[in-house]
C-alpha cells in the first residue's frame, strides 16, 4: 500500500530548477496492477524513483506500508529496497560477466543468504520464468526477451512486496513484448504483489487494472 | 556472492587487470631491484670499511698530519763514510728504517685514557701504525780509488758491475703496532687465522709478528719463518686474512704495540684509536665529547670513513641512492596514478552496474567492499608479478656479480711511499668486490605491501566514486 501526499520533486540543474512532479497524491493499494503512461519528460520515471525508494521527494511524504520514505536515511532505504521492492529496468541491466544465475543472487546478497539457498533459490526463480536450462548463460549469450526474464527473475526471487517496471518491454519486439507481459501478469496473480507498470504502449497498459497518466508532473486517472 | 563476483569481474575484465598489474609490477620489480642492490652495495662498503677499521669500530681518533716543513718528509736514509762492508772494491750498504708512514701523525698514549673515560665507550684500543723501509745497495768503493783519481787515467772499478756501477733496492712494508692484550676492537677483529696463531697477552714486549696472508704469500713467508723490521728479527707466529674475502687486511705485519713503540722510537705515541660505543644512537655524543676531551684529534665515525672511501663503490652507491630511489618513486607514483585512474574510469564504465546493484538493494558499503576488493586483487597481482621480476632481476645482477673498486684515502696503515706495486696496493687500501645483491623477505614484504597499498588506493578512490552514484542512475534509459 503506497499513500503519496502532496508530493514534489524538482530537480536543480545549475540556475534552473526543473519540476518533475508537481504536488502528487496518490493512494495504490496492495496488490494493485497499475500502468503509468503519459508524453515524455511528464515525471514517470521519478515517479517510480520515488516509488522505489531511489530517491527522496522534495517535499511531501511517500509511505511504503509502515515506512515514510521521504524521511529515512540512505542505509534504511537501501534494506527496503532490498526486502520490499523489485525492479524490472528497460535496458535489462544485468551484470555482464556474471552467468543467470549469478545474476539473480545478487538480489540475494543483502539479505544474508547461505550461498547454497541462494543458488538453489535463483535456480528456482529461473525455472520460474522458463529459463531453468540457462542458468549458466552469460547475458551475452541470451536474447533480449530471456534477459528480460532473467531481470524479472532477479526482481521476483526475494518474493517483494512491490515490483516497478520502467518500460519494461521497450526494448523487445511485439511478440517477446506479449510473452513478457504474459509472464508478468500470471507473476503477478499467482504472488499478490503490487505491479506498477511505467509505459508508452497502450497494449501494454491496456492489461491493467487501472491506467495513471501523467503529463507535465501532474497525475490524472484515466477512465 | 562476493568472491564470484569478484573473480569474474577480474578474470573477465582482463585488460583492465593486466595494465593496472603490469604497471604495479614494474614498480615493484624496480624497488626490489634497487632495494637490492643498495643493500649488496651498502655490505660491500661495510665489508670494506671492517677490513681497513675493524670489525665493531664506531669512531676511530687520530691526527692530522703536519704539513711537512723544510727537512722533513718521506724518511731518508742516510750513511756515513764508514757505513757499509767493503769487499773487492765494492761496498755493500744496507739500512732501515722504522718509522711512522707518511702522512701519518702520531700522538700521546694518554689520549687512549680520555677516549676511555668518555662516556658509552665500551672498548678503546690504540695502534701505532708504521713502515718499515729499507735500503739496501751496491756502489763502488770511492775510498780505494781516491789516491788514484789524481792520475785522471784509470777507470772506477768494484761496484755492483764491477765497472763502477751501482744498484739499489728499496723495499717497504706497512708495520702496525696493536695491542696485544686481545682488544676487542681494531685492525685484527675483522681478520680470522689462516695459519699458526694470534696474539696473547704474553707476547707482550716479544719479538713476534703476525703477517696479513696475502703480503706473507708475496713475500714468500710463512708461520715460523723471520721477518726482519728495523734490523731486528721478528718471529712470524701466525698469518691472517681479511674476513671480507676481497679484501686485504688494514697492514702488511703486525706486531705488539710496545715493541713497535721503542724500535720506532716513538715510546707512548700511538697513531689511531679505535672505538666501540654501548649503541650505534650513542655515536654522536661519543664524537662531540671525544672531540671535546681532544681538540686536536681528528674524530670520525664509520659514516666519516664511508665518505671518505672512493671508487666505482662509491659511484654505484650514490648512483643507486640519487637515480635509484627516484626512479623507484616516479615510477612507483605512475603506477600509482595508473592504478586509481583504471579504477575510476572502470567504476564510471559501471556506472549503471553500481546503480542497479543499489536499487535491488546494495548497500553502498558493499558496493565499495566490491570495488576495493577487485583493487587489492589487481594490486596482489602486480606484486606477484613484480616480485618474480624483481627476484629475476636481481638473480641477473648476481650471476653478472658486476665488480667493484675501492679505495680508502684515510686508511689508518696508509700512505707507503716505497716498495713494489703490491705493497703500494695494500697501503692505499684497494679493494675489489664483487656485487652480490641480497634478497631480504624485508625487501619482499615492502614489495607486497606497496602492491597492497597501491591497491588500496586505487580500490578507496574508486569505492568513494561508487558510492556516490545515485541510485537511480540504474534507470536511465540510455544503454
Ligand atoms: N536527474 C535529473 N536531473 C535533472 N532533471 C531531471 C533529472 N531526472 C529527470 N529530470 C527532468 O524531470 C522531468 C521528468 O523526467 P522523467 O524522467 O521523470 O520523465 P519520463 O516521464 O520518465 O520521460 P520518458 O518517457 O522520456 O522516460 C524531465 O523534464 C527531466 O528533464
Ligand atoms: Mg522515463
Amino acid at each position: 500500500m503506497y499513500t503519496l501526499t502532496n508530493v514534489t520533486k524538482m530537480y536543480r540543474q545549475s540556475k534552473r530548477s526543473v519540476t518533475a512532479l508537481g504536488d502528487v497524491s496518490i493512494e495504490i493499494p496492495s496488490g494493485q496492477m497499475v500502468a503509468i503512461q503519459g508524453p515524455t519528460g511528464g515525471g514517470k520515471s521519478t515517479l517510480l524513483q520515488l516509488l522505489g525508494a531511489l530517491e527522496r521527494p522534495t517535499s511531501g511524504t511517500v509511505v511504503l506500508g509502515e515506512s515514510n520514505l521521504s524521511t529515512l536515511g540512505d542505509a534504511k532505504l537501501a534494506r527496503i529496497r532490498a526486502r520490499e521492492i523489485g525492479f524490472v529496468f528497460q535496458g535489462f541491466n544485468l551484470i555482464p560477466t556474471l552467468t543467470a544465475q549469478e545474476n539473480v543472487e545478487t538480489a540475494l546478497a543483502p539479505l544474508g543468504l547461505q550461498r547454497a539457498e541462494r543458488r538453489s533459490r535463483a535456480a528456482e526463480a529461473l525455472a520460474s520464468v522458463g529459463l531453468g536450462d540457462r542458468l549458466t548463460h552469460l547475458p551475452s549469450e541470451l536474447s533480449g526477451g530471456q534477459q528480460q526474464r532473467v531481470a524479472i527473475a532477479r526482481a521476483l526471487v526475494k518474493n517483494p512486496e512491490v515490483l516497478l517496471a520502467d518500460e519494461p518491454t521497450g526494448n523487445l519486439d511485439e511478440e517477446t513484448r506479449d510473452e513478457i507481459m504474459d509472464l508478468l501478469e500470471s507473476l503477478w496473480r499467482d504472488t499478490g504483489l503490487t505491479l506498477i507498470i511505467v509505459t508508452h504502449d497502450s497494449a501494454v497498459a491496456k492489461r491493467a487494472e487501472r491506467r495513471v497518466r501523467i503529463k507535465q508532473g501532474k497525475v490524472h486517472e484515466a477512465a | 556472492m562476493f568472491a564470484t563476483y569478484l573473480f569474474r569481474e577480474i578474470s573477465n575484465r582482463r585488460k583492465q587487470t593486466t595494465i593496472i598489474a603490469i604497471g604495479l609490477a614494474l614498480a615493484i620489480a624496480l624497488v626490489i631491484i634497487v632495494n637490492g642492490v643498495a643493500a649488496g652495495v651498502k655490505s660491500a662498503q661495510s665489508s670494506i670499511l671492517a677490513s681497513i677499521y675493524g670489525v665493531g669500530t664506531d669512531v676511530t681518533v687520530s691526527e692530522e698530519a703536519a704539513v711537512p716543513g723544510e727537512g722533513e718528509g718521506p724518511p731518508r736514509f742516510e750513511f756515513g763514510s764508514d757505513d757499509g762492508a767493503t769487499t773487492d772494491g765494492t761496498t755493500a750498504l744496507s739500512q732501515t728504517r722504522l718509522s711512522a708512514g707518511f702522512g701519518t701523525a702520531t700522538f700521546d698514549a694518554s689520549a687512549l685514557d680520555a677516549v676511555t673515560a668518555v662516556d658509552n665507550v665500551t672498548a678503546a684500543t690504540a695502534t701505532l701504525d708504521l713502515t718499515n723501509s729499507s735500503f739496501s745497495g751496491e756502489m763502488p768503493d770511492f775510498s780505494q780509488g781516491m789516491p788514484q783519481m789524481g792520475d785522471g787515467q784509470s777507470p772506477p772499478v768494484g761496484g755492483a758491475d764491477g765497472a763502477g756501477g751501482s744498484a739499489f733496492s728499496i723495499d717497504s712494508f706497512t708495520v702496525t703496532g696493536i695491542d696485544v692484550g686481545g682488544a676487542a676492537v681494531g685492525p685484527l677483529t675483522s681478520t680470522s687465522l689462516v695459519d699458526g696463531r694470534g696474539f696473547a697477552a704474553s707476547d707482550a714486549g716479544a719479538t713476534v709478528a703476525v703477517l696479513d696472508s696475502t703480503y706473507a704469500t708475496t713475500a714468500e713467508l710463512g708461520v715460523g719463518d723471520t721477518i726482519a723490521i728495523a734490523d731486528t728479527d721478528f718471529e712470524i707466529v701466525g698469518l691472517v686474512s681479511s674476513t671480507s674475502a676481497d679484501a686485504t687486511t688494514a697492514a702488511n705485519s703486525y706486531i705488539p704495540l710496545d715493541v713497535a713503540q721503542s724500535l720506532s722510537a716513538l715510546d707512548g705515541q700511538v697513531s689511531t684509536i679505535f672505538v666501540t660505543a654501548a649503541s650505534s644512537s650513542d655515536i654522536g655524543q661519543i664524537q662531540t665529547d671525544i672531540q671535546a676531551a681532544l681538540p686536536e684529534a681528528k674524530v670520525s665515525t664509520q659514516a666519516d670513513l664511508a665518505s671518505s672511501v672512493s671508487g666505482s663503490l662509491t659511484t654505484a652507491s650514490d648512483l643507486v641512492s640519487n637515480l635509484g630511489t627516484w626512479l623507484s618513486v616516479i615510477v612507483l607514483g605512475a603506477a600509482f596514478l595508473i592504478a586509481i585512474l583504471f579504477t575510476i574510469s572502470g567504476v564510471s564504465r559501471r556506472t549503471r552496474e553500481f546503480g542497479t546493484l543499489k536499487a535491488i538493494g546494495w548497500s553502498n558499503a558493499r558496493i565499495v567492499r566490491q570495488v576495493a576488493g577487485e583493487s587489492l586483487v589487481q594490486g596482489l597481482i602486480g606484486g606477484a608479478l613484480g616480485v618474480a621480476l624483481g627476484l629475476g632481476g636481481l638473480l641477473i645482477v648476481n650471476a653478472v656479480a658486476p665488480t667493484l673498486s675501492a679505495s680508502s684515502s684515510v686508511a689508518p696503515a696508509a700512505q707507503g711511499m716505497f716498495g713494489p706495486p703490491q705493497a703500494t696496493q695494500a697501503a692505499a687500501a684497494t679493494t675489489e668486490i664483487a656485487l652480490q645483491a641480497p634478497v631480504t623477505a624485508e625487501i619482499i614484504a615492502i614489495a607486497v605491501g606497496l602492491a597492497v597499498l597501491g591497491g588500496v588506493l586505487a580500490g578507496v578512490v574508486g569505492g568513494w566514486r561508487a558510492a556516490r552514484l545515485r541510485p537511480a542512475e540504474a534507470l536511465r534509459s540510455v544503454a
